[in-house]
């Protein structure tokens, strides 16, 4: 059977591990090549590594975890932050990442998403949202959540789907850092609406809120931050609970 | 030495680093001397099979390869690597493989809808659980129901008499097949944590 996939997002500025609430107020976690180690002992079925930086030499760093991170875990890797162009998914599929999201730069030239699907595969490339309710609708947030695009967050997944993403990351900034369990309004209806696989980020506080998600139909993976970096809860501790509700995990 | 065999289909990076973490000397080459002074040859392989075969044919690497898996080397075929060793594909036409395993390369997505089932995704992406043929040299550090990291659109079928591990995704995923010295692996072994690690292990020692 397919299992449930539990994966950690580790923010990544200036070769450390940052994490917010709300995105804001940024402190400091970790080394992140220690703490992919910990991740993959610990069971995450992926990594996911945001590069939340600026400047040309702090990306030089960036790409050195990478390869450094990619030259002792095997499972797989995504690499998200700055992909707004072909080169920029060159660049971190060759230290290492197996695929690449992009967000921001796919909202400025959406046709990144069909031509990277083109040269890499569909598998490759992961479209990440960050999606807030205004006025009752869903929208799609750009600049990290910073900015109201004013497009329909649901029809943005969509398009971008039938332009060729083959996953998508649905980042609820409405229940980011909240810690009340995951956007399941927002994430049910997305997934009536697409047909791969979809990683749900934002909200997790407790185990529980796992169990919750996978209950949803379309639902295949949970991402979340904080509540792993401060051990909060431990994914072997949380693999463990599923699979006593009844939810395939990889053990 | 290991010869990964490069003809310029996907990202060799984690097989070349995952043999390394084992210690194997390895070599990503598209050269004949190499492949034929390796002790085991790996083809490893993502993306579409037409092109892939196309790009394999235009290195003048397949009578190498076909030679010296005849002499008894052993041969292991990565995800697309595995589906070029079948006769043929059926992904977007109709293909000719290389013909050392029996059986063709089939759309998950079509078989899927021949058996009514509807609420699950094509790419098939992620873990799932092996089952495997016990004695097989392969497994030999591994246990069954163990998972291993897929990520595919075709596999493999009418190669029953090959395969050597399966997993189920409403139907049956072939895993893993072997005729004599050539293996081949629908998932991805350098991509599979631990167990896929072992599994690289022990094709080190076939």
């Amino acid at each position: 059977m397919i299992t449930k996939r539990i994966i950690p997002c580790l923010d990544v500025r200036n070769g450390r591990v940052v994490k917010g609430k709300n995105f804001e107020g940024i402190q400091d976690v970790s080394d992140p090549v220690e703490m992919a180690r910990f991740y993959n002992e610990e069971g995450a079925d992926e990594l996911v590594f945001y590069d939340i930086t600026a400047s040309v030499e702090e990306r030089g760093l960036f790409t050195d975890i990478l390869t450094k991170v990619a030259s002792e875990i095997f499972i797989p890797l995504t690499v998200g932050g700055g992909i707004n162009t072909l080169e920029d998914f060159d660049r971190v599929l060759k230290c290492g990442a197996d695929k690449v999201s992009v967000n921001s730069g796919a909202i400025r030239n959406p046709d990144i998403i069909e031509s990277a699907a083109r040269k890499y595969g569909d598998q490759c490339v992961v479209l990440s949202m960050d999606i807030k309710r205004v006025d009752g609708c869903f929208r799609l947030f750009a600049k990290g959540g910073r900015e109201n695009t004013g497009i329909d967050a649901v029809q943005w997944a969509v398009d971008g789907v039938n332009r060729g993403a083959g996953e998508l990351v649905v980042n609820s900034i409405d229940t980011d850092g909240v810690k009340g369990g995951f956007d399941l309004e927002l994430l049910d209806e997305i997934a009536a609406r697409v047909n791969v696989p979809i990683i749900a980020s934002g909200g997790a506080g407790k185990m529980e809120d796992f169990s919750e998600l996978f209950k949803h139909d379309g639902m295949d993976a949970g991402l979340a931050a904080s509540i792993f970096h401060y051990k909060e809860i431990r994914i072997k501790d949380l693999k463990e609970y599923l699979r006593t509700q009844g939810v395939e995990v990889r053990l | 030495m290991i010869a990964i065999i490069d003809y310029g289909v996907g990202n060799l990076f984690s097989l070349a680093a995952s043999l390394k973490y084992l210690e194997a000397d390895t070599k990503v080459t598209n050269n004949i001397e190499d492949i034929k002074k390796a002790d085991r040859i790996i083809l490893p392989g993502v993306g579409a099979f037409e092109d892939a075969i196309a790009k394999l044919r235009a290195t003048g690497l397949v009578d190498t390869i076909m030679e010296q898996t005849a002499n008894g080397k052993p041969l292991l075929g990565i995800c697309l690597g595995m589906q070029l060793l079948f006769e043929e594909s059926h992904e977007y036409g109709v293909h000719e493989g290389l013909g050392l395993v029996k059986g063709t390369i089939a759309s998950i997505d079509d078989d899927l809808k021949t058996e009514g089932i509807t609420d699950l995704k094509v790419p098939h992406i992620g873990w799932n659980s092996l089952s495997f043929a016990e004695d097989e040299p392969l497994f030999k550090y591994i246990k069954q129901g163990d998972c291993v990291y897929y990520v595919h659109s075709f596999y493999g079928k009418d190669c029953s008499e090959s395969t050597i591990a399966s997993s189920e995704y409403g139907i049956r995923i072939t895993g893993a097949v072997r005729n004599g010295n050539v293996y081949g692996t629908q998932f991805h072994p350098e991509k599979s944590g631990q167990v896929g690690l072992n599994i690289l292990r022990a094709f080190l020692e076939v």
